[in-house]
């Protein structure tokens, strides 16, 4: 068979069975009733033994919930949503929070150890399903929140960290136990009614990560939240919060699964960050959401609002998105530029096969004097698999000397596929200096030849090819995870290959 | 040893090759030679099985076995190679990368073990010390900026690491400087043997004063005219191929 044609026949034939993650948990589950109404954000915040002005603020957002209507400005097509037929609450039946890891249920644990997710401490990252080359000795430690279905089950590395002054815990627990420091940062960056599905998050989340940085402190290691989904009928909302306080660092990861279902289940979560002086966030974001099969049927809708405050001068955030999962991607993850010469950086690969959906990009608002934006963006498009890049850069009458450049790459493999940029550019100070370059190309048939003559399965050839493609973006993620996220963008243009 | 008998191929519907009958015996180095266009790199191409190469009739073995039915990366890794006319780019793929890639799929093929990075690096650097190449080759996106010398200096190396049992050097000589030339030539004769053969297509005697062939055969209009000793590719230097054509 000709390779091209090949190609693009085995990556249509993707299935089920490469996504290796897809299997369910039996365990017991408690639920909210179906169906969405004050009456349900009540008892989320019931549940969670939330104090007043947080259910205040959850029925706020609700209202101003009921009067939006969903975005339908991005190039993604899909059903109605019936928001009343889905379970806004599921539990594992165990206490919420366990203390340590021996209360956990096994049956968790067991669910963590298959998706390769270490809980204990003394336990290292091993990737996923032998990511392998790469010895195992020598790699730091990676402190892990794991939330499953709407709570998380378990927190590691928090005394140790603690000891350096800083939080690492469930947004839950910073509730209980830093109420003052949620209150004052929560729906900051992110307000409750900045859109459909913020608005709709703000009413109902339940869990997701808090994380506080002190003063000075460099976190001494990869901080990291693995979003597991598992229970039918209901969708994910989680909340992450992040703090750096003036002169600190941290780099937060985090990885995302589901079983393979029918459904198309909805996962709208909000992420905020906050960068105070000098302060340095890195935010990675490994997204493997089941994404549908080759028909298109079932996967994660994934509706996420994510975006970060650099407050003070000289503060850094940087976005590093590898988006391979998901029927749906609808995410721009975000910079409010507002101290000066702050930092925004924005690296993503974005994967689209059969017939996976993403609409994805970023916003970056320059706000301070000589605040400076770079957006890396790799669009990868397969089988049908439509692949829209969609930014935003604002720069602010005050923000002189500001500079962005954009970079929007296409590839695409096969031609029933498609690849979009769309890039808004509002410039109100002379001063600034934007850049924009795009590019489109195919994987040339000249270079499937050339590996494979030199020994190199098709498949092997299209993913070092497509790795190549995505270098610039990959190499910005925390090494620990580069290996696992090149094998898992090969697995996701790959068929099974036996 | 490479057979091919009687072997027509087409582009695009296009017959291109005529019915080549040509025998590499294993342990020799043949040179092919003939003007633009006769079909050289079409051959090269059929012999590794490219994509839009139809085979017609005729057939190929290496060692006996039948390499035309075979995907490309199985012809690799029974032992063919192809230094490219024109090297391919692979941007953001690290020289490095590649080739340990592609030298560990080729020990797999062979039913050899894998070399780690430390193992490659070693091999790698001792390789291109003999190629006078740079270190910082490996480095760089395989052939993304390479001048035209560098490619083909690559393409050797990369012959050099592979080991392959035949090797098919397609104008590995052109834009070549005198030196690269003779280091060059010297990767070549390195790697002769009993064990290895090789086809030089090229359109320059002056190569085959460093990479001494068995045997030249000429190539035209997709069919093998003219096949004699090292001595003929003296006598086309000096006539052209008006003479053999006239001849033949
Ligand atoms: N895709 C194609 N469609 C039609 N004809 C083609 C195609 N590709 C190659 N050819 C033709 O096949 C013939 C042989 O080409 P080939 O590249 O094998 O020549 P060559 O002997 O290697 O020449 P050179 O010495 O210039 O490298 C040429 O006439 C060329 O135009
Ligand atoms: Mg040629």
């Amino acid at each position: 068979m000709p390779a091209v044609t090949e190609t693009i026949e085995t990556v249509q034939s993707v299935t089920e069975s490469t996504y290796k993650w897809g299997f369910e948990t039996d365990i017991e589950m408690e639920f909210a009733p179906k169906g969405l109404n004050e009456d349900i954000v009540r008892f989320i915040s019931a549940k969670k033994n939330e104090p007043e002005w947080l259910l205040e603020w959850r029925l706020r957002a609700f209202s101003a919930w009921k009067a939006m209507v969903e975005p339908r400005w991005a190039a993604v097509k899909y059903p109605p949503i019936d928001y009343q037929d889905a379970h806004y609450y599921a539990a594992p039946k165990t206490k919420v929070g366990p203390k340590s890891l021996d209360e956990v249920d096994p049956e968790l644990l067991k669910t963590y150890a298959k998706l390769g997710i270490p809980l204990r401490e003394q336990e290292i990252l091993a990737g996923v399903e032998g990511a392998g080359s790469v010895p195992a000795e020598g790699r730091m430690p990676v402190a892990v929140d794991a939330v499953f279905d709407s709570v998380s089950v378990a927190t590691s590395y928090k005394e140790r960290l603690g000891k350096e002054g800083i939080i690492f815990c469930s947004i839950s627990e910073a509730v209980q136990e830093h109420p003052e420091l949620v209150r004052k940062y929560l729906g900051t960056v992110v307000p409750q009614g900045d859109n459909f599905f913020a608005a709709l998050n703000s009413a109902v989340f339940t869990d997701g990560s808090f994380v506080y940085i002190p003063k000075g402190v460099r976190c001494p290691m990869e901080l990291s939240t693995y979003f597991r989904i598992n229970a039918k009928s209901t969708g994910q909302f989680e909340r992450t919060l992040i703090i750096a306080d003036a002169g600190s660092h941290v780099s937060y990861l985090e990885g995302c699964t589901a079983p393979m279902r029918d459904e198309n289940q909805l996962h709208a979560a909000v992420v905020e960050l906050v960068a105070m002086d000098d302060a340095t966030i890195k935010y990675s974001t490994v997204q493997n959401w089941y994404p549908g099969d080759a028909e298109g049927k079932g996967g994660i809708y994934n509706f996420v609002t994510k975006r970060g405050a650099c407050r003070g001068a000289r503060s850094k955030i940087s976005w590093t998105q590898v988006e391979t999962g998901s029927a749906i991607t609808w995410k721009y993850p975000s910079c409010i530029l507002q101290g000066e010469d702050s930092v925004g950086e924005f690296y993503s690969v974005a994967i689209t096969n059969n017939y996976q959906q993403a609409d994805t990009g970023t916003k970056m608002f320059h706000i301070g004097p000589r605040t400076k934006s770079t957006i890396v963006s790799k669009g990868i498009s397969a089988g049908h698999g439509q692949n829209t890049y969609r930014g935003l850069v604002r720069i602010g009458a005050k923000a002189k000397g500001a500079r962005n450049f954009t970079q929007c790459d296409s590839l695409l493999i096969g031609d029933l596929c498609g690849a979009h940029t769309v890039p808004y550019i509002e410039n109100r100070c002379v001063s600034a200096k934007v850049e924009h370059e795009a590019t489109t190309s195919r994987i040339a048939e000249d270079q499937l030849f050339y590996c494979r003559q030199r020994g190199l399965t098709q498949e092997e050839a299209v993913g070092l090819i497509v790795n190549g493609f995505c270098r610039e973006v990959l190499k910005e993620l925390p090494m620990e995870f580069a290996v696992e996220a090149q094998k898992l963008l090969q697995i996701s243009l790959e068929g099974s290959v036996g | 040893m490479l057979r091919i008998e009687g072997l027509t191929a087409e582009i695009d519907g296009k017959e291109i090759l005529k019915g080549i009958d040509l025998e590499v015996p294993t342990g020799e180095v043949h040179a092919i030679m003939g003007p633009n266009g006769s079909g050289k790199s079409t051959l090269s191409y059929v012999l590794s099985g490219r994509e839009g190469y139809e085979v017609t009739g005729g057939s190929a073995t290496l060692d006996g076995v039948d390499i035309l039915a075979m995907e490309p990366e199985e012809r690799a890794a029974a032992g063919l190679f192809l230094a490219f006319q024109y090297p391919v780019e692979l941007p953001g793929v690290g020289n490095v990368t590649f080739l340990r890639t592609a030298l560990n799929a080729i020990r797999k093929g062979r039913g050899e073990s894998e070399l780690d990075a430390m193992q490659f690096l070693k091999l790698a650097r001792e390789r291109m010390k003999a190629l006078s190449m740079p270190e910082d080759m490996l480095k760089r996106g395989v052939n993304v900026g390479f001048s035209g010398g560098e490619k083909k200096r690559n393409e050797i190396l990369q012959m050099a690491l592979l080991q392959p049992s035949m090797a098919i050097l397609d104008e590995t000589d052109s834009g070549l400087d005198i030196d690269a030339l003779k280091i060059v030539s010297d990767g070549v004769n390195a790697m002769r043997g009993p064990n290895f053969s090789a086809l030089v297509i090229t359109h320059y005697q002056r190569l085959l004063d460093y990479i001494v062939p068995d045997r030249v055969h000429v190539l035209m209009q997709g069919r093998i005219v003219k096949s004699g000793g090292p001595e003929l590719a003296q006598e086309l230097e000096a006539q052209g191929y008006g003479a053999v054509q006239n001849a033949a």
